[in-house]
C-alpha cells in the first residue's frame, strides 16, 4: 500500500506553528520518506490563523493534497476551520484542557499540550513541541531521529534540550494513552535528499552559478533570497547589499554587472513595478542582469502572503520600447536551482535581462530533491574581449557584428575603455542620434533573441505523446497539473500534459504543434485572465480551449484540478 | 606619466560659457594630478546637461537613467574596489529623481564621489525649476514661484556622508582641489558645484556667485571635523556663499566592513561553481 499521508499544523502567528511544519518535513526526510509542504500564513507577526501542511510519500511528489489525515490544532480556530479537510479515520491532536466542549473520540485525540510543556520542559512555548511528539507517537515513527534534528536546528544546548524533553513528554503521553491503532509511517531508508524551498533552490543555484553580487530591498515573498545570500556573503566571493528601494536594487545590480561580476536582485510584483526602468537599461546598455520576480497576487500591494501567476504579461512587456530578454519560470524546487543556473549563463551569453518568475507557492513551498549534483553546473560567460589578441585602443563596447553579440570588457580590468550609455549610442558607446546608428544598434541588439530562441528547449511532457485533452501550464503549477492527469488517467480520460518553464523567447513551434493536434487543451493558471492563453494565442495564433483559472491567493491541487477538468466533460 | 591630452574626450555640446566647462577642466586636472589613467576611472552619470560630462573627457563610462548615477556607480565599486568611482549628477537629477539614493549612499558612506552640477534649474528640458531653485524663482513650471529649495550640503552632513564639499565652476583651481581631496577621501564624498547655467538661469549668474563665494581653508581657521560648526556653514546662503571643504571626517567605509571584499575585488576572483557544495549538505 503506497503511503500518501498528510498533516497539517494550525495555530496562530507566534504558536510556533511554521517551526513544527518544518521539523515534521525534515524528520520524514530524514526517514527517506519524500516530503512536499506549504505554508499559509496571513500578513502579520502574532495573531490570526496560520497552518503548514506537510505531505509524506513513499513516491514522488510535487504538490500538495487537499484531505488531511492528521490535523495539530494548537489553538481553537485550526480545528474550526480544518475539520472539514480531515479524512475519514482521520484524527485531530489538540490541548482538552484548553478547549474543553471538544469530546475525546476517535477523530480528537487530546493532549494537555500546555501543562506537559509547562511542566516537564519548562515553558510552555513549547506545547508545539510537545504536540509535535505526540503526532510522531501516533504514526510510530522514531523520536530519536526528532532529537537529532532538533540538535541540528536548535543548535546544542539548552534550547534543544528542552525541546527534546517536551517531544519526549507528548510522545510518551500519546504512547500511554492513545487506544486504538493508528497508523504506521516508520523510517523507510537512510536515502538522504536535501529538503529545501524554492528561495533556497534559487539561491543555491545563484551561487553555484557564480553570482557575486546581489542588491534587494525585502518583499513577501522574495525576502528570504536575499536572507540567505547575506548569510552567506561571509565565507564566500559574495556581497549582499540591503537597498534603500528596488530602483536602487536594480540599478546597483546592473552597475555590479557593468563591472564584470554576475549580479541579481529579487522582488515581487510591485517591488518589479518599481524595477521597470532597470529592465531597460540592462537591455540598452546590453548589461547581463538576472532578477527575480517571486509573484504574489495584485495589483499594487494585494495578497502580500499569498500566490498567484498574474505577472506574466508584465514581465514579458515591462519596459518601453523593442528590446531582447528572457522569461524563465521553474517548474519545481528543484528546477529552481537550475533555471537559475541557466538565467546567470543567458545573462551574460546574450547580454540581456533574464527574468525569473516564481510565486509565493514555490518560493516559500519545502520538497525533498536528490542532491544537486554541481558537476552539471556549467559556466558560460559568453565573448570576451581579449587584449592579447586586439588592440584595446580599438575596443568599441557595442561593437556592431551578425549575431549581434560584442565582446566584453571590464572596466579598469585592462587599458580598453568601456563606455555605454542608456540614451542610444554608438558602437563605441558614446550617446548618438544618428538615424543610421539607431537603426543599427536596435536590430543588432534585437539579433541577440534569434540565437537565444535557438536555446529553448522542448517544453516538459507528461503522459502519452498524443491525447484527446491537453492541459497546459507553467511554472510553479507542474506537480498539480502532472498529478492531476495522473488522478484523470486512473479514471481512463485520454489526457496528457505540457509545461513550460522557458517563456521567452516562446518556443513557438513546440506549442502550435501541439494545439494542431490536441482535440482539446485548457490552460490552467492562477490568475484571472489566462495570460499564458494570451502569449499562446499571440505567438502560435491559436486559441486553447478553455482556461481553468483561480486567482484566490491559493495554489492550485491535483484534486482541484482534476475536478474542473472533469467538469469540463473531458 | 598622465597628461591632460590622455582626457581629451569628445567634442562638447553644452551652451557656450556654460559652468559645465569648469567642472569638465577641473575634473580633468584632478585626474591628471592624481596620476590616476583613464582606464581606472569609472564615470558614472545620470541624465541632464551634467550627465553628458564623461563623453566629454576619457575614462570607462556608465551613462545611467534619469536620476539613477549614485545606485550603478556603488554596484560598480563593489564589484571592482580597484576603481575610482565618480558618480555625476545634476541638481535635478541627483538631489530630486535620485534624492533617495543620495541620502542612503551618504547614510552608508559607501567609497565614492558624487560630483552634483548644481545650477538651480534644469538645462536640458529647457529652464524648469529645479530642486535647488531659489525661492520664488519664476519659471514655466511654477509660474507663481518656484517653493523653498533643498540645501544638499546640511542635507549630505545630516545623512552621515563623511566629505561635503562646496566648490564653484568659475573658480575650476580651487574646485580641481577640492575634487582631488574628495576622490582621494576614503568614504562618501559630496562635492556641490555652484554651476551658473548661462540659458536659463539669469538669477545666479557667474557675476553673481563671484559676489558671494568665499573660500574655507586653513588661514580662516575653520575646522571641517567640527560637525556643529559644519552645519553652521551649511546654513550659510545669500550674501556670503562658503565654498571648500565644509565636512570631513574618517567613518567607517561601507566597502570595508565587506568580508568578500577583503579577498580581493570580486571582479577577478574565479568563478567556483563547486563552492555551494558544503552548502547542499546543510539542507541534508
Amino acid at each position: 500500500m503506497p503511503v500518501d499521508f498528510n498533516f497539517m499544523v494550525g495555530g496562530e502567528a507566534g504558536q510556533g506553528v511554521q517551526s513544527v511544519g518544518f521539523l515534521l518535513a525534515k524528520v520524514f526526510a530524514r526517514g527517506g520518506y519524500h516530503v512536499f509542504a506549504d505554508q499559509d500564513y496571513e500578513s502579520r507577526v502574532r495573531g490570526g490563523h496560520n497552518f503548514f501542511r506537510v505531505r509524506v510519500s513513499d513516491g514522488r511528489i510535487g504538490a500538495i493534497a487537499e484531505v488531511v489525515d492528521m490535523l495539530i490544532a494548537l489553538n481553537r480556530d485550526s480545528i474550526e476551520l480544518h475539520q472539514v479537510e480531515l479524512a475519514t479515520g482521520g484524527i485531530t491532536i489538540f490541548d482538552g484542557e484548553k478547549i474543553k466542549d471538544i469530546e475525546n473520540n476517535g477523530r480528537f485525540f487530546s493532549v494537555p499540550l500546555e501543562k506537559l510543556a509547562e511542566e516537564r520542559a519548562g515553558d510552555k512555548v513549547m506545547s508545539n513541541t510537545v504536540a509535535l511528539g505526540a503526532a510522531l507517537a501516533l504514526v510510530d515513527y522514531d523520536l530519536n531521529i526528532l532529537n537529532t534534528v532538533l540538535v541540528e536546528h536548535f543548535g546544542k544546548g539548552e534550547v534543544a534540550d528542552s525541546n527534546i524533553t517536551a517531544a519526549k513528554f507528548g510522545y510518551e503521553y500519546a504512547r500511554a494513552e492513545y487506544k486504538g491503532d493508528f497508523r504506521h509511517l516508520r523510517p523507510l531508508s537512510t536515502t538522504r535528499r536535501m529538503l529545501l524551498t524554492g528561495n533556497e533552490a534559487i539561491s543555491l543555484g545563484a551561487i553555484a552559478a557564480g553570482c557575486k553580487f546581489m542588491s534587494a530591498y525585502p518583499m513577501t515573498p522574495a525576502s528570504s533570497i536575499m536572507e540567505y545570500m547575506a548569510a552567506k556573503s561571509k565565507d564566500l566571493d559574495l556581497v549582499m547589499v540591503h537597498v534603500e528601494d528596488e530602483i536602487a536594487a536594480i540599478n546597483m545590480a546592473i552597475g555590479a554587472g557593468y563591472a564584470g561580476v554576475r549580479a541579481m536582485t529579487a522582488t515581487s510584483g510591485s517591488g518589479f513595478c518599481l524595477m521597470v526602468e532597470g529592465i531597460g537599461l540592462a537591455g540598452i546598455t546590453e548589461t547581463p542582469l538576472v532578477v527575480i520576480d517571486a509573484q504574489r497576487p495584485g495589483p499594487a500591494v494585494g495578497l502580500p502572503t499569498r500566490t498567484e501567476q498574474g505577472d506574466l504579461q508584465f514581465v514579458l512587456h515591462a519596459h518601453h520600447g523593442d528590446f531582447p530578454r528572457a522569461v524563465l519560470a521553474p517548474a519545481s524546487v528543484e528546477d529552481a536551482f537550475w533555471v537559475t543556473v541557466k538565467a546567470f549563463n543567458w545573462a551574460e551569453k546574450y547580454q540581456l535581462p533574464v527574468i525569473i518568475l516564481t510565486d509565493h507557492h514555490l518560493a516559500s513551498s519545502y520538497a525533498t530533491v536528490d542532491p544537486f549534483d554541481l558537476s552539471e553546473v556549467t559556466i558560460d560567460r559568453g565573448l570576451l574581449f581579449s587584449e592579447k589578441e586586439e588592440d584595446p585602443a580599438e575596443y568599441m563596447r557595442h561593437r556592431v557584428t551578425k549575431s549581434g553579440i560584442s565582446p566584453r570588457a571590464f572596466p579598469g580590468l585592462g587599458r580598453a575603455l568601456v563606455v555605454t550609455d542608456c540614451d542610444e549610442h554608438d558602437e563605441e558607446g558614446h550617446l548618438t542620434e544618428d538615424a543610421g546608428e539607431r537603426t543599427s544598434q536596435v536590430q543588432k541588439r534585437l539579433r541577440k533573441l534569434f540565437s537565444l530562441k535557438q536555446e529553448i528547449g522542448t517544453p516538459r511532457w507528461f503522459g502519452p505523446q498524443k491525447a484527446e485533452t491537453t492541459l497546459i501550464g507553467w511554472g510553479s503549477t507542474y506537480g498539480a497539473i502532472r498529478e492531476a492527469v495522473d488522478i484523470l488517467r486512473k479514471e481512463d480520460a485520454n489526457v496528457n500534459m505540457l509545461h513550460l518553464s522557458e517563456l521567452w523567447p516562446f518556443p513557438t513551434e513546440a506549442v502550435a504543434d501541439v494545439l494542431g493536434t490536441a482535440h482539446n487543451s485548457y490552460v490552467i493558471e492562477n490568475n484571472a485572465t489566462g495570460q499564458l492563453a494570451r502569449l499562446i494565442k499571440a505567438e502560435t495564433g491559436r486559441d486553447v480551449s478553455g482556461k481553468i483559472l483561480k486567482f484566490d491567493g491559493r495554489p492550485f491541487t491535483p484534486a482541484y484540478v482534476a475536478e474542473a477538468i472533469r467538469k469540463e466533460g473531458c | 606619466m598622465v597628461t591632460l591630452s590622455d582626457y581629451a574626450g569628445l567634442q562638447p555640446t553644452w551652451c557656450p560659457g556654460c559652468g559645465n566647462f569648469g567642472i569638465l577642466k577641473a575634473l580633468n586636472k584632478a585626474l591628471v594630478e592624481l596620476e590616476i589613467e583613464p582606464h581606472r576611472v569609472l564615470l558614472v552619470s545620470g541624465i541632464g546637461q551634467a550627465g553628458k560630462l564623461p563623453h566629454y573627457t576619457r575614462g570607462n563610462v556608465f551613462n545611467s537613467l534619469h536620476g539613477r548615477s549614485v545606485p550603478p556607480a556603488i554596484g560598480a565599486k563593489i564589484a571592482n574596489p580597484d576603481l575610482a568611482v565618480i558618480a555625476i549628477s545634476g541638481d535635478g537629477d541627483g538631489y530630486g529623481e535620485g534624492g533617495n539614493h543620495f541620502i542612503h549612499a551618504a547614510r552608508r558612506n559607501h567609497d565614492i564621489t558624487y560630483l552634483v552640477h548644481n545650477n538651480q534649474v534644469y538645462g536640458l528640458t529647457k529652464g524648469q525649476a529645479s530642486p535647488t531653485s531659489d525661492t520664488g524663482f519664476v519659471t514655466k513650471t511654477t509660474p507663481f514661484g518656484a517653493a523653498n529649495p533643498i540645501n544638499p550640503i546640511s542635507l549630505a552632513i545630516v545623512s552621515g556622508a563623511s566629505f561635503v564639499g562646496r566648490g564653484f565652476a568659475g573658480d575650476s583651481e580651487h574646485l580641481s582641489d577640492l575634487m582631488k581631496s574628495g576622490i582621494t577621501h576614503r568614504g562618501f564624498s559630496l562635492i556641490d558645484i555652484l554651476q551658473p547655467c548661462v540659458s536659463f538661469n539669469h538669477k545666479n549668474t557667474f557675476q553673481w556667485y563671484r559676489e558671494r563665494v568665499y573660500k574655507l581653508g586653513n588661514e580662516s581657521g575653520y575646522d571641517p571635523s567640527n560637525k556643529q560648526a559644519a552645519l553652521g556653514k551649511a546654513l550659510e546662503w545669500g550674501d556670503s556663499i562658503p565654498i571648500g571643504i565644509i565636512y570631513r571626517e574618517e567613518l567607517s567605509v561601507y566597502e570595508n566592513q565587506l568580508p568578500a571584499l577583503h579577498r580581493g575585488p570580486l571582479v577577478t576572483r574565479e568563478i567556483d561553481t563547486k563552492r555551494a557544495e558544503s552548502l547542499l549538505a546543510e539542507f541534508i
